[in-house]
């Protein structure tokens, strides 16, 4: 007994209060409603001041303006995959079921945002450079992090026990944990047709402020677009796998 | 934490570390593989397969274009500002190509030592300004420029 109490206060309060689903589902609803007005005022606010406001590039003219849907959604893709790697490894670890649906709930999510980055990036790429795709490292490296969510997406749909295929997701999604610092420094380690990062963290960035304000601004907006769609399919995900359960059953009888 | 946890991220953190160092290692054999393209400098000094279909990448010299008045055909010379490779190239440029861009071309280093080419295309570096800014730069002179090592990694 003595042992389990130290167990508990390692780690914070309220991270052993996010393994209670009925705890999960009551404070994403209660979040919801302000990363969805977040998002969309930043989105749009976004991509008024990108397309309207921002200056045209030197060389590319307009066409650069698409980096304020890709980059966000590049960074985005990679953050994703990290919280998904992460959840699977607290799943694993701690048993939480939480955390299995967390992860479940980041694969799909992630796949789109891998995808629309590599779209956008296509059609920036035949204008810019002359040609839809490269098998450069930093191409093929994001290409492959697409792969590695649809292996888990597909992975999962492919165990029925919800245990076994977190588990088995879990250790799939770590294992492919060692693709996103090869896509960061993909541009660094090797030659590459794609340009090295604009943003660093010790160097100014190689762009002025007014073209970089309203990448900010979208970056943020899509973190909280991404946090308001990672809410919505983790309550399904909660409701489905704890559908059993008392609360759950009361609060469908009464809706 | 208790045992079971405790061994259980142990075997997280093994599995983590593990697929790194294998990786790394696999990457780091595969170096030269991995690269895009073949620099000047490497050209100059034999590193390219000769005859051999090769990617070459690295500067347009500035004042090197010339284009051939009766055909596509466009001479240029491709540096990394420590070695310079003479190109041909027969065919349309993509917009961005001009006199001090990078550039990544496909082809293939002939007997003269001169790499003609089939393919081109632009390299974009990090750097994003408005024209007036670009143009006020230049004038200035302190127009950012690739350095030698952006080529050679």
């Amino acid at each position: 007994m003595a042992k389990n109490k130290t167990d508990k206060n390692w780690m914070p309060r309220w991270f052993y209060q996010l393994a209670s689903p009925r705890w999960c589902y009551d404070i994403t609803g209660k979040l919801l409603p302000a990363f969805g007005v977040l998002a969309l005022v930043l989105l749009l606010g976004g991509t008024v001041w990108a397309l309207l406001f921002a200056p045209a590039d030197y060389q590319q003219g307009n066409s650069f303006r698409i980096i304020y849907i890709h980059v966000p959604s590049a960074i985005l893709a990679q953050s994703c995959y990290i919280m998904m790697a992460i959840a699977g490894a607290i799943g694993l670890i701690w048993k939480m079921k939480v955390a299995d649906m967390v992860a479940k709930s980041c694969a799909p999510l992630g796949a789109s945002l891998a995808l629309l980055a590599l779209a956008t990036g296509a059609i920036w790429g035949k204008p810019t450079w002359g040609s839809w795709w490269v098998w450069d490292a930093r191409l093929t490296s994001m290409l492959i992090l697409l792969f590695l969510y649809l292996g888990v997406m597909a992975l999962h749909s492919a165990i029925e026990n919800d245990t076994t295929a977190a588990q088995s997701t879990a250790v799939l999604s770590l294992v492919g944990l060692v693709n996103i610092p090869i896509i960061k420094y993909s541009v660094e380690w090797w030659n590459t047709l794609h340009q090295p990062a604009t943003f660093k963290l010790t160097e100014k960035p190689a762009m002025p402020p007014e073209m970089w304000l309203p990448l900010l601004v979208m970056v943020v907006g899509f973190y909280c677009f991404f946090a308001v769609s990672l809410m919505l399919r983790l309550r399904n995900e909660i409701l489905r796998r704890e559908r059993r359960s008392s609360w759950v059953q009361a609060l469908a009888e009464s809706r | 934490m208790n045992p079971k946890r405790k061994r259980r991220l142990t075997i997280v953190l093994a599995i983590l570390v593990s697929v790194s160092v294998a990786v790394g290692l696999a990457l780091f054999a595969l170096k030269q593989n991995i690269n895009l393209f073949y620099s000047p400098t490497q050209i100059v000094a034999g590193e390219a397969p000769e005859g051999a279909r090769i990617r070459a990448g690295g500067m347009v010299v500035e004042g090197s274009v010339i284009r051939d008045t009766e055909s596509l055909l466009v001479r240029f010379e491709l540096t990394d500002f420590a070695q310079t490779v003479p190109v041909e190239y027969t065919g349309i440029l993509p917009d961005l190509f001009r006199e001090g861009q990078g550039i990544v071309a496909q082809g293939a280093v002939d007997e003269r030592g001169v790499f003609t080419a089939v393919e081109v295309l632009a390299k974009h570096d990090e750097n994003y300004m408005p024209p007036e800014v670009a143009e006020a730069l230049k004038a200035a002179g302190t127009l950012p420029t690739p350095e030698p090592e952006v080529f050679n990694k």
